[in-house]
């Protein structure tokens, strides 16, 4: 009977997607226990206060602009033969001001909260950091989900039902990676 | 109803495409949004700054940390879509005898212990190749007890806020499911230090 699942039948249609951000924040969490990200972890003050601000923006940013790609596929109103409109063009370039925007504001909050605890924090270092990290993430994101949402859809899967996963798996992965190599690009500058 | 606003709504979406899909109404709309929830993920940035000596110390405890995360807004997500579906349906009935109710609770409990007993075997597991020295029944413990209080949580933040989503008149899915999702993200990362200041 429609919406009397069993509490076992719930379970098995939802445990495979839990499995998946399982292993994907499994993959983001090695990547934070290595020896090369702890001593970063280590030597630039505010990561670990930042990593879950970071974490949730990308989420935001590309699981909306995800969003709003399927809606505009199952509309009709973006083309789902990839080609350059302006709908298409307006949704990426407004995402990638989004995760631009955010994250440099994330690197002066988290500064401005060192500062509250009574921690010494360079605002320039975390603002190259972050800024570095959200370029990196802007391309492979973008890259990932549009490649994935246009094939897809031409190979009949309901993007709405590929985005969430995509997002979670490829985003804390990448974003742990890129914050790391924000973090050496940092150390070069300064 | 919460239905027929939910047609109104998509019309009244429809009848403006250009200035939806126009660079600065996307900006504008979103971005004070994430400034907001940015704003909101420093309460667990804290905690991880606080902690930052012991998770240095033990990667295992780096390992759970975005898992923690991540699974948290899952199973939060899971509860309030399930429960604003069933409110929709007309078959929600809130009351603790309520079969959708039991088998959604009894679903969230059920993915938690198996999610959360996995992630104290595998960041064990991959703690020790890292260099960690925490031993596998401490961080199954940790894993179990923050996974099933987590749970609860869940269970509790979300039928609160799908039932006062109702009572005030909005559309749960709307509503609840960003606001539940970034909650059980935040107080994700509470109950795990709350646990681990507690175990070790």
């Amino acid at each position: 009977m429609v919406g009397h699942d069993s509490a076992a039948d719930v379970y098995t249609q939802a445990l495979p997607v839990i499995l998946i951000s399982l292993v994907a924040g499994l993959f983001a969490g090695t990547l934070l226990g290595t020896e090369t990200m702890r001593e970063g972890i280590e030597s630039v003050p505010g990561i670990l206060l930042l990593l879950p601000a970071f974490l949730a923006t990308r989420g935001g940013v590309y699981g909306s602009l995800g969003a709003r790609l399927s809606s505009g596929l199952h509309q009709g109103v973006i083309d789902p033969h990839f080609e350059w409109n302006d709908r298409l063009r307006n949704a990426v370039i407004a995402s990638f001001l989004n995760g631009m925007i955010v994250s440099i504001f994330i690197a002066v909050l988290a500064w401005g909260v060192l500062l509250a605890l009574g921690r010494n924090g360079s605002l320039l270092e975390l603002v190259i950091i972050l800024t570095v990290a959200a370029l990196l993430s802007a391309f492979a994101m973008l890259g990932v989900l549009l490649t994935v949402i246009f094939k897809g859809y031409r190979r009949g899967l309901d993007p709405d039902n590929v985005i969430g996963p995509v997002v979670t798996t490829v985003g804390d992965v990448f974003g742990v990676a890129f914050l790391l190599i924000g973090i050496a690009v940092a150390g070069v500058l300064l | 109803m919460s239905a027929g606003g939910d047609v109104l709504h998509g019309e009244d979406l429809d009848d403006n495409p250009t200035t939806e899909w126009s660079v600065s109404s996307i900006v504008t709309t979103l971005v004070p949004l994430l400034v907001a929830l940015s704003i909101l993920q420093m309460v667990s940035g804290t905690v991880l700054e606080t902690f930052e000596e012991q998770l240095l110390e033990n990667p295992s405890l780096l390992i759970l940390v975005p898992v923690m995360i991540g699974t948290a807004g899952n199973l939060g997500s899971i509860m309030c879509s399930r429960l604003a579906t069933q409110l929709h349906l007309g078959t929600l009935e809130f009351s603790p005898t309520n079969p959708d109710i039991r088998s959604n609770v009894g679903a969230v409990m059920g993915l938690a212990a198996t999610v959360f007993s996995l992630l104290g075997i595998a960041s064990w597991l991959i703690g020790r190749a890292l260099g960690g020295t925490l031993g596998l029944g401490t961080l199954l413990l940790i894993t179990i007890v923050s996974g099933m209080l987590l749970a609860v949580w869940v269970v509790i933040v979300s039928t609160v806020s799908v039932y006062g989503s109702y009572r005030l008149g909005y559309d749960p899915d709307d509503t609840t499911i960003p606001v539940v999702t970034n909650i059980c993200d935040i107080t994700g990362v509470l109950i795990l230090f709350g646990v681990v200041w507690v175990v070790l």
